[in-house]
């Protein structure tokens, strides 16, 4: 188990170095390149731009540049903001915890609906609730995320006066749980969708699969009951690809999770992201970027690693 | 000696016979075929000039006067106008969007699968690096550098949404350039390219058409986030995304504004995606996920 989760960790290496050239690289090759904010001021001339260069050592050969920029992210210097001069990482790291609560409680509506869904149309295939269930779960995948954002908001928000419209707390209530829970609802519903429906369909054919196997068969000719065969036997071996798909959806959670926080004006990550590209805020940009990416190659490692402790014979590869 | 292209007719008839029995999928192609009518027919159908302003005439509610059969917007212009004429926009960027991704990943899987060895290696690396990124942060990044037109948004939706094409066309050419036809035709002394793109690429349409249907869903989804966000189709042209970023001021009086595009999206979206699901388990039964 350790030779495989250091294998795996080594093979992670040349992935964030990808990250970081593809993330370096976006930035520079971009048109104006990264200070293309500033040729837009009228009032910035042309020397002014040449002495920001200097100042950001892009006067200096692109290779140096990228060294200096990489060995400064590993070490936690992630630049400054062009406004205000706060560390990027600080900025990112404050919204980092709206994001992950919105994303965990999202994902947890999802997984536990999607899994039920899924399992019960592998246990009935073809019965009115699978068909009703797959049906349902490709016109859920069609659903533009933002476009049920708004709607959710027009019915719950401001037909039926159920729920706040967006931000996180009530004015004057910041740190109630209560006022928490009642902003986090329309978000999490109109994220969660589509991982529901994604889940569903993935759980169902996983458990399609395992359900044909030799071992299921066997159990049965035990005489064990169905639920301990479903749970016993049947679930530790569709975990297996569902924990894989938790991984390789993490990128997708954050296009979502970027699409709802701008619609509700949940102040995390995706909102800061959109705040930056309007503000042309180049570093943070790049920071979210990479932050991202980092978080994703992580996600997929650890999903790595939780697949070979429960299946043995993923290790000996 | 060149792989026959099209597929042989009794395998035409088989592929119809399975893709008719898929209700939803008809259902799809109906939706599709509608929509690129009316997109083509957009100066027919439509009643006025979707630019045209009327502010005497401003937020008439739909199916109150014949004039104007969906109502008027904030400024009084024409709502069937501008959704006719904003789908022939997201449309276009749509196909052509589609048209960049399929030609840069069906490129790249049949090079990194054909070729192997190292360039194998590092292609896929690159699309692995690639993925790590978010679509939409990637998208929302290069958008924002760019000046919108609407190339350049098709350009750029395409260039960041590739990969997976390129892994579904690697792992169909690793599949086929083990058959017989690949060595008959290296025997025969064809040369890499032409087994490439004459024998293998032909072979793999079936996959590629699947990834191409879909793909024009996500295009037209992507579209619309970024013009709904202001890095997309700029105004007076009117796309489906950036009317409903205009919608979303008036929605608590104005409701139908944010409805009918977003309802525009959505149909296309969820045409594609039904015609796509129906193509794949009418071409390649193995690839069934559904009943």
């Amino acid at each position: 188990m350790i030779g495989f989760v250091g294998w795996r960790l080594l093979q992670a290496v040349p992935l964030l170095i990808g990250v970081s050239l593809i993330g370096f690289g976006l930035m520079h090759l971009a048109p104006g390149g990264p200070l293309a904010v500033y040729t837009l001021n009228p009032t910035i001339q042309v020397q002014d731009i040449e002495r920001i260069k200097v100042i950001f050592g892009l006067d200096q050969p692109i290779h140096v540049q990228y060294v200096k920029w990489a060995t400064g992210m590993v070490s936690g210097h992630w630049g400054y903001t062009f406004f205000g001069g706060r560390p990027v990482l600080e900025v990112i790291l404050e919204r980092l915890p709206a994001t992950l609560l919105l994303m965990g409680s999202a994902l947890s509506v999802a997984i536990i609906l999607g899994l039920s869904i899924g399992v019960l149309g592998a246990v009935k295939r073809y019965s009115v609730f699978d068909v009703l269930a797959t049906t349902g779960a490709l016109f859920a995948l069609s659903f533009p995320t933002f476009w049920f954002g708004l709607m959710a908001i027009f019915v719950f928000a401001i037909e039926l006066r159920w729920l706040p419209s967006g931000g996180m707390w009530e004015l004057g209530e910041e740190g109630s749980i209560l006022s928490l829970i009642r902003h986090l609802v329309l978000p999490t519903m109109v994220l969660a969708l589509v991982i529901t429906a994604t889940w569903s369909r993935y759980s169902r054919s996983a458990f399609l699969e395992v359900m044909q196997q030799d071992f299921m068969r066997t159990a049965r000719a035990k005489g064990e009951p169905p639920a301990a065969r479903l749970l016993r036997h049947a679930l530790p071996n569709a975990a297996k690809p569902l924990i894989a798909l938790l991984g390789v959806e993490l990128p997708f959670l954050f296009s979502g999770a970027l699409v709802t926080e701008t619609i509700f004006g949940w102040p995390g990550m995706g909102r800061l992201f959109v705040d930056a590209l309007n503000m042309k805020e180049y570093p943070v940009l790049m920071g979210l970027m990479m932050f991202t990416g980092i978080f994703v190659v992580v996600g997929n490692l650890l999903a790595d690693i939780a697949i070979a402790a429960i299946d043995p014979r993923v290790r000996l590869r | 000696m060149s792989a026959t292209a099209a597929l042989p007719e009794s395998q035409i008839g088989r592929v119809w016979t399975r893709f008719r029995r898929h209700r939803l999928a008809l259902a799809g192609a109906a939706v599709v075929a509608l929509l690129l009518a009316s997109a083509l027919f957009a100066p027919v159908f439509a009643p006025q000039d979707p630019t045209l302003l009327d502010t005497a005439l401003r937020f008439r509610a739909p199916f109150a006067d014949w004039a104007h059969p969906l109502g008027t917007d904030e400024l009084g212009r024409d709502t069937l106008s501008r959704l006719l004429h904003g789908g022939r926009v997201s449309l276009t960027v749509g196909l052509v969007a589609m048209v960049t991704t399929v030609a840069t990943g069906a490129l790249i899987g049949i090079t990194a699968g054909f070729l192997g060895g190292w360039i194998d290696t590092l292609l896929m690396r690159f699309v692995d690096t690639m993925l790590c990124f978010p679509q939409v942060f990637l998208l929302l990044v290069v958008a924002a550098f760019v000046p919108p037109t609407l190339l350049s948004i098709s350009l750029v939706i395409g260039l960041t949404s590739w990969m997976e094409v390129s892994r579904i066309v690697r792992a169909e050419i690793l599949h086929l350039k083990e058959q017989d036809f690949v060595a008959a035709a290296r025997a025969l002394g064809a040369s890499r390219a032409r087994i490439m793109f004459r024998e293998l690429l032909p072979n793999a349409a079936a996959p590629i058409l699947v990834a191409a249907t879909l793909k024009v869903a996500s295009a037209v989804l992507m579209e619309s986030y970024i013009s709904y966000l202001g890095y997309g189709v700029q105004p007076p042209l009117a796309s489906w995304g950036n009317m409903l970023t205009n919608a979303q001021g008036y929605f608590d009086t104005v409701p139908w504004l944010a409805i009918l595009p977003g309802a525009a999206i959505t149909l296309t979206v969820m045409g594609f995606n039904f015609l796509g699901d129906g193509l794949r388990d009418a071409l390649d039964p193995r690839l069934r996920m559904d009943p």
